[in-house]
């Protein structure tokens, strides 16, 4: 065992994804507590910058969960109070979280990820960007999957089956974030890989979510009984070391640290398709992190100590 | 914030495997699903964001001195028996004030028949266990009560929601029903309703729906369960009788109320009025649950309705809600769309307002939340079968009539946001 630290769980805070957050924080602060560090419980609040001044910790786990605490804004506090902290640097965060930016990472690095459209909320208010919706359409296919840009947890997610389902669609992901997505639609097995590691990254096993809808919405994430996650995912040799090295890929490409979970499509043709990059993934009772992990013969506790170990600072 | 105390022992609550325990549930705690709603709804008790989401009574208003001078004669008189068990149909001296009280209000029973609970919620929870089986039908008005909501969910009851309107539950659509229902066989076990000031929905029952309601129930050997926590908390209007009244006796109506209205929610007392046969089965699923309800609470009620006159607290209160309903009233005026309606509350916490169909009231709640910091109950936590998208509960009680401006203001700045950008997407062609 290592020295014991004083750590801060970070946890909470103002984005929706704040209940998912405080059962991850949870779930982290018990096995912090397990190895024998000292646990400094943090609700993320106005009051955070005094409250860290205050209590002095010698390292901070971030466990929070979309905006404020995933998108480098919480990182890049803790650069300025120069308190290491776990997980990826200011703009790995930044770039993960903002699925738009990810995807262009993912293009560009020749990772494959389903062809999209992005806008801004102003695009439609302004430059009356739903003329071209009938555009999209054509070029994408339908269904397309309508998604907030900066949101987790699967949150304001929906798929429009026909062009009179888009406005819709937008309506509601446009009410979880100012910036829009609209995917095409790809039909195929929900496969998650988490990442553990910072100069020598490690794919865990594949975990596949088997669930009843047409995708892993935020109902089936955390309603215990509601999803089978197979882990490993069963995929045959060839498909699964695949599915590995696109994961690191997109790991490298976006520049995270720490830990992260790549969650991607496979199509009926076998082929992968990316969706996004998570740079804190869920540590919930039903998340995917803790299920690979245990797939690799890890303890979820041995997973949390080996993320404390990379706190750094930059990146 | 907090710290964590004992840092260096290990949390015996979180086990190595939290996922563990997932098979074993029972399907009545499975019922109740993860929500991104209900989740969204714990934001609003941050301090920065203004919530109109809750149902708090006013509590700072309840004096001070009056407070310290009961707890005193507590002490004095009944230290021993309010640190000990009570029976579990409460203290007699409680039940007879209980029976004052309802007389008050025109409804009459006697102590024998009166149960006292942990709050209204437990005396719903009571009579939905003791004659819900799965599958069995509950009527309830849509919307109804979203603390009944997960009660009904977990007793695995089949709920029909009967529209309301102005004048309370359509007794007509509720007759339609149950001649639907008649028609393949099937009777609702309960019929539960809020005839006072609804909660959410904001409305009262008319007296001649009451006096259908109460005929239609006995015509067709439904039970009815009425749930009563407003009543006495009127600003304007005449009281109506209740359906227990109008029942006279015959054993047709349950009654539910609490002392967290016309009192204060931190005592959790409420009560239950049934015909005997009843009391005794929810007297014993009470035993199964709690065997008593506090004794230092029910001391404390007895004493306080002995040196005070509830009226003039209830009075204050109503004082202080008509003000604020009147302020919510106002800015709902001055910043919701015009194709917008909204209830107006004669009593009670609480306004149903309704948006156009196409604001789904969940989405508008992120909206915001993190835009405008401000939140409200979204709709559809009032309806078992996801109707109520476009509406939302707003609460008045429990906000200075400033904040509940301010609150208004936000929310209406969320609509109009969803407004324009439905235009921009071309809604309406």
């Amino acid at each position: 065992m290592t020295t014991p630290q004083r750590v801060a769980v970070l946890k909470g805070g103002r984005s929706l994804e704040r209940e998912v957050s405080l059962r991850s924080g949870a779930n982290v602060e018990a096995a912090l507590r397990r190895l024998g560090h000292e646990v400094i419980s943090v609700d993320a609040d106005p009051k955070l910058v005094r409250t860290l001044r205050a209590k002095r910790p010698d390292v901070v786990f971030v466990a929070m969960h979309g905006k404020g605490g995933e998108d480098g804004t919480v990182q890049e506090l803790l650069e300025i109070l120069s308190i290491p902290y776990t997980g990826s640097g200011v703009h790995a965060c930044a770039r993960s979280m903002d699925k738009v930016i990810a995807k262009a990472i993912f293009a560009n690095a020749g990772i494959p990820t389903p062809p999209a459209f992005a806008f801004g909320e102003d695009a439609f208010r302004e430059l009356g960007a739903a003329d071209a919706l009938s555009e999209i359409e054509e070029r994408l296919g339908l269904p397309l999957v309508v998604k907030p840009a900066k949101q987790g947890s699967a949150l304001g997610i929906t798929v429009a089956r026909e062009p009179n389902d888009v406005p819709r669609a937008l309506m509601t992901a446009l009410s979880f974030d100012d910036h829009v997505l609209l995917e095409r639609f790809v039909v195929g097995r929900e496969i998650a890989v988490s990442v553990l590691g910072t100069e020598h990254p490690e794919a865990l096993p594949a975990v596949e979510a088997v669930f009843a809808g047409e995708f892993y919405d935020f109902e089936a994430r955390y309603t215990p009984g509601m999803t089978e996650l197979v882990a490993p995912a069963h995929l045959g040799p060839e498909l699964a070391d695949e599915v590995a090295r696109t994961a690191l890929a997109c790991y490298e490409a976006v520049g995270c640290r720490g830990f992260g979970r790549v969650d991607m499509i496979i199509d009926a043709e076998d082929r992968i398709w990316v969706l996004e990059i998570n740079p804190i993934p869920g540590m919930t009772d039903t998340s995917l992190l803790p299920k690979a992990a245990a797939a690799a013969g890890l303890s979820f506790d041995e997973v949390i100590e080996r993320v404390l170990g990379e706190a750094a600072l930059g990146g | 914030m907090n710290d964590a105390k004992g840092a260096f022992t290990a949390d015996r609550t979180v086990p190595r495997d939290p996922s563990r325990f997932e098979d074993r549930f029972a399907a009545r705690a499975t019922g109740i699903k993860s929500s991104a709603m209900r989740d969204l709804m714990s934001l609003s008790e941050r301090p920065d964001i203004i919530s109109l989401a809750g149902g708090f009574p006013d509590t700072d208003s309840f004096p001070a001195e009056v407070f310290a001078d009961v707890w005193h004669a507590v002490a004095d008189r009944h230290k021993a028996s309010s640190l000990q068990y009570g029976p579990t149909e409460g203290l007699l001296e409680l039940r007879e004030l209980i029976c004052r009280i309802m007389a008050e209000d025109g409804a009459h029973a006697q102590p024998d028949g009166v149960l006292v609970t942990a709050g209204g919620q437990q005396a719903i929870a009571l009579a939905i266990r003791t004659f819900i089986d799965p599958g069995d039908i509950v009527i309830a008005e849509g919307p109804t009560y979203p603390g009944a909501v997960p009660t009904l969910t977990t007793y695995q009851a089949r709920v029909i929601h009967i529209p309301l309107d102005p004048d309370g539950m359509s007794i007509d659509l509720l007759e339609e029903q149950l001649d639907r229902l008649a028609a393949q066989g099937q009777r609702p076990k309960l019929i539960y309703t809020i005839p006072n000031f609804h909660n959410p929905g904001g409305v009262t029952m008319s007296r001649g729906r009451r006096e259908r309601l109460v005929a239609l129930a006995a015509e067709r050997d439904i039970l009815i369960v009425e749930d009563n926590p407003y009543g006495p908390v009127r600003f304007e209007g005449e009281a109506l009788p209740s359906l227990w009244e109008l029942d006279g006796g015959a054993g047709g109506v349950i009654y539910l109320s609490t002392f967290s209205k016309i009192l204060a929610p931190g005592m959790r007392i409420g009560w239950v009025a049934a015909p005997a046969p009843i009391l005794r089965k929810m007297n014993l699923g009470k035993q199964a649950i709690d065997l008593c309800s506090s004794t230092m609470s029910q001391r404390f009620i007895i004493e306080y309705l002995r040196r005070c006159d509830w009226r003039e607290h209830v009075a204050r209160l109503n004082t202080i809600y008509r003000g604020r309903r009147d302020a919510m009233l106002a800015a709902l005026e001055h910043h919701f769309p015009a194709e917008a309606t909204w209830t107006r509350p004669d009593g009670g916490l609480f306004v149903w307002a309704t948006l156009p169909d196409y604001i789904h009231t969940g989405e508008l709640l992120a909206r915001a939340i993190e835009r405008h910091q401000v939140a409200f109950v979204p709709g559809e936590a009032a309806f078992l079968d996801g109707q109520g998208q476009n509406s939302m509960r707003l609460n008045y009680s429990g906000a200075s009539e400033e904040v509940i401006t301010e609150g208004i203001g936000r929310i209406g700045a969320a609509i109009e946001a969803m407004v324009d950008l439905r235009r921009a997407l071309g809604g309406g062609q």
